[in-house]
């Protein structure tokens, strides 16, 4: 792997990829720790979860700063420039899964402080694949593999899927008045989770422009090449 | 795909050098009519031996050799019955450094080329003029055509090059680094100007500013160590280029 000639740019640039793994990895282990929160009726925990929300808005200002600062000071070109404005917007997703992390973690909370009502299994089914595929695409970014990026599209569908499967049973539960309330927030657990999938397919989408230069998004809405 | 544009300058199977020393390796490409093409390239990869095969000056060199073909709407450059003049009045060239004729004043610095070229005397007021708009430049001079091309500043000087240039209506204008010697707002007027000739001729812009090529030009041409590595789209070359040595020059990784 050649390095660039001038040391405080190269510097930059992995000081950049450096703070978007650790934003990547924060993330993460608030999606995890809302969903045990979930599981496991820990208000606390759930609480843990909202707080580490400044953490992640901490780090998009930070990242936004280093990207301006290397587009200013750089002028950077061909994979430095893919990589600088995949950083530019990949922050804002990573930023909107902390938010989703946190929406999970509220309404784990309010579950806790409600008698118990189990989780429909599909949940769990959901929360696994968004956790893999969040831990896919953050990998995928480190190696610039566009093919496990792209391998991310379908696994959304799933999640898609199991929402539906889980709205359903959450209707059916409903018929009992007393449950409404708490089928209610189960309902949005889990649109959270599928909301989770939708960013981070775009960031699998974006991981695939980084390695190939290749927009892969909306194929039936762009003009063609110049 | 844009209508690709009428190739107006065909280089096929180019190599050049001095004695036993090749500067440039069997280079092929296509320029296209009314667009800027950027050559970009480190110290010593033959962009400048390039540009001055194209109109013939390369061969004035000691020891000079060209092999392979260059043509101009189909026209062989190099062919046994072509006055190497009368290329250079087609395709002319502007240099890094502003190179006024000393002596001469402004306007004579601009009809210089006509006089040699045989323009007629009655016309040279006219063409003096339109060369000076042109080159963006009359406005700052009509008022002092007879005073010397020393008084100008340099972004002057090199606009007035520009103007000499074009005072003999050529096809195709060779740029060697027209702004390396410029402060950036005088850079700034020199790539506007590009801008604004390329309706009218087709422009070739050698420079060691990769932002400038990425700012002036259509298409850009890398080379290096006297091949053609990449010769793309300008956005295609900046943003994702397909050969590796082409993605090392541009983001400055030199190894």
């Amino acid at each position: 792997m050649t390095t660039h000639t001038d040391r405080e740019y190269e510097a930059d640039l992995h000081l950049l990829r450096e703070r978007l793994l650790l934003m990547g990895g924060i993330v993460e282990e608030m999606i995890r720790d809302a969903l045990t929160a979930a599981i496991e009726r820990d208000a606390a925990l759930a609480q843990a979860v909202i707080d580490r929300d400044r953490e992640v808005n901490r780090a998009e200002v930070e990242i936004d700063r280093l990207c301006l600062k290397i587009l200013a000071l750089r002028q950077p070109a061909a994979s430095d420039l893919r990589f600088v404005t995949f950083a530019l917007k990949a922050v804002t997703d990573v930023e909107r899964i902390g938010d989703l992390a946190v929406n999970v973690a509220q309404r784990a909370s309010e579950l806790s402080a409600e008698p118990p009502l189990p989780l429909p299994p599909a949940v769990a089914r959901m929360a696994a694949l968004v956790q893999t595929m969040l831990h896919q695409a953050l990998d995928a970014f480190v190696r610039g593999d566009a093919d496990a990026a792209g391998a991310l599209a379908s696994r959304d569908d799933e999640v898609d899927a199991l929402y539906v499967e889980v709205f359903g049973r959450e209707l059916d539960a409903m018929r009992d008045p007393a449950v409404i309330q708490r089928a209610l927030r189960q309902i949005f657990l889990a649109k959270n989770l599928e909301r989770l999938g939708d960013h981070i397919q775009n960031l699998a989408e974006m991981v695939i422009f980084m390695a190939q230069g290749k927009d892969v998004r909306h194929p039936h809405s762009r003009d063609p090449e110049p | 795909m844009t209508a690709p544009s009428r190739p107006v300058v065909g280089v096929a199977a180019l190599s050049a050098g001095f004695g036993d020393r090749t500067a440039l390796r069997d280079v092929s490409l296509a320029l296209e009519a009314h667009a800027v093409t950027a050559i970009i390239g480190p110290s010593g990869c033959g962009k400048s031996t390039l540009l001055r095969c194209l109109n013939r000056m390369h061969e004035l060199g000691a020891g000079a050799w060209v092999r392979g073909r260059v043509t101009l709407d189909g026209d062989d450059l190099y062919g046994p019955d072509v006055d190497a003049v009368q290329v250079r009045r087609r395709i002319g060239m502007v240099f890094q450094r502003p190179n006024p004729f000393p002596t001469l004043s402004i306007r004579d610095n601009v009809a210089a080329g006509l006089d040699l070229n045989g323009f007629a005397r009655a016309e040279r007021d006219d063409r003096v003029e339109a060369a000076l708009k042109q080159a963006a430049l009359w406005n700052e001079v009509a008022d002092r055509l007879n005073r010397s091309a020393l008084a100008l500043s340099g972004g002057q000087q090199q606009r007035l090059c520009i103007a000499r240039a074009l005072a003999v209506e050529p096809e195709v204008l060779l740029m060697d680094e027209p702004a390396s010697a410029l402060d950036p707002i005088a850079t700034a007027r020199v790539e506007e100007l590009i801008h604004e000739l390329k309706d009218r001729l087709t422009l070739i812009v050698v420079t060691h500013n990769m932002q400038q090529a990425a700012r002036i030009s259509t298409r850009t041409a890398f080379l290096y160590m006297g091949e053609l590595v990449e010769y793309d789209r300008t956005e295609a070359l900046f943003t994702n280029p397909k050969e590796r040595r082409t993605e090392d020059y541009v983001t400055g990784k030199f190894g």
